[in-house]
């Protein structure tokens, strides 16, 4: 799996997407479900996806996909 | 049912003496691996603690009051055994001081330790505690209940403990971690042994039991917070203070 396709693995996992979601709308607070409780959900699966653990900054960052798929690399071992 | 904890991972701050030693040593006997923190603490606690176990019983230094050492304590936890079943705050500080010699410095470092420190920790771990199931124990204290004069910025930090289990359990219920927290009364070790006899003496009166708690007391109430015997308790504060009254 690519970065890119892990990242939305743990999207598709925290906010039940359909694979041809356009990407470019999950945006922290304008994605219906990617709401404060959302938010900690999608931490959460991309922790397990990653097995990493982030940093309360990182998380604090993650505003939308491209975003994550920025921060995310950092624990992207392959 | 029962107080096994094989095969799952405790996290004790302020473990090197006192109440906390007593609290690693009974998650050990229970057969919890147990991850020990204080500021000054090294391998030879092991030796103290282990015995037929020393495979499970882990040291990290570090100071609980400094929001980067407590997730620093956390991280190391994650990368060395990738999960956290038991997390429990339980360093903690108490300078005694009457109303008008409370100095900035008691109350800065009262507050940090005792009441941002649960915090911190409580934060950096609830997402890795999340992906078993756990249990967080918090060490309040009667005082922290009830006040005592001489005690306003530790009361103070104590309730707010209160309040943070309280919170958390609302909050983490949904991730299956149970967060609870023990208030013990007067317990002998050398926080309470820098009181003095005249304190021990009064202290004793106000005992129902009519004994002083000891560590393995408020370590008890722990193993049974921590463990599935107390799996449908949450948001709890339980009082472990002989029946004392202040
Ligand atoms: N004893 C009582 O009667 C009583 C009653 C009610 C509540 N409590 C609470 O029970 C808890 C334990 O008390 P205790 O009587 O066992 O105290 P203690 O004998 O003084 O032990 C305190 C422990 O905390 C550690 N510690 C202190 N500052 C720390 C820091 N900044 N970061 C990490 N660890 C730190 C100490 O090791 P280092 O100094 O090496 O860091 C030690 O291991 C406290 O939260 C206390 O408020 C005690």
């Amino acid at each position: 799996m690519t970065l890119e396709e892990k990242v939305f693995a743990a999207f598709k996992d925290a906010f039940d997407l359909e694979d041809g979601i356009d990407r470019a709308s999950l945006v922290y607070r304008e994605f219906p479900e990617w709401n404060s409780i959302g938010h900690m959900t999608l931490v959460a699966a991309l922790e397990t996806q990653f097995d990493a653990m982030l940093e309360a900054n990182e998380i604090l960052a993650m505003s939308s996909f491209d975003k994550a798929v920025e921060i995310m690399a950092k624990y992207d071992e392959h | 049912m029962n107080t096994d904890l094989s095969g799952r991972v405790a996290l004790v701050t302020g473990a090197s003496r006192g109440i906390g030693f007593a609290i690693a040593r009974r998650l050990l006997e229970a057969g919890a691996t147990v991850v020990l923190n204080a500021r000054q603490i090294d391998a030879s606690i092991v030796d103290q603690l282990a015995g037929p176990a020393p495979d499970r019983v882990f040291v990290q230094a570090g100071d609980m009051s400094d929001p980067e050492d407590a997730r620093q304590l956390v991280r190391a936890v994650f990368a060395r055994h990738k999960r956290l079943d038991a997390l429990i705050n339980n360093a903690g500080i108490m300078r005694a001081a009457m109303i008008g010699m409370i100095s900035d410095e008691d109350m800065r470092a009262t507050l940090d330790l005792n009441l941002a420190g649960p915090i911190h920790l409580i934060q950096a771990a609830a997402r890795l505690m999340a992906r078993s199931g756990g249990s967080i124990v918090n060490v309040a204290s009667v005082v922290g209940m009830e006040g005592a004069a001489g005690q306003l910025v530790y009361a103070a930090s104590k309730a707010g403990v209160i309040g943070a289990t309280r919170a958390a359990a609302k909050e983490l219920a949904p991730k299956g971690v149970r967060v609870n927290a023990v208030a013990p009364g007067y317990i002998e070790t050398d926080m309470t042994a820098r009181l003095g006899d005249e304190v021990k003496a009064q202290s004793l009166k106000a005992i129902g039991l009519g004994r002083a708690g000891t560590p393995e007391d408020v370590a008890d109430a722990v193993l049974f917070l921590c463990s599935d015997m107390s799996r449908y308790i949450t948001g709890q504060v339980l009082r472990v203070d002989g029946g004392m009254v202040i």
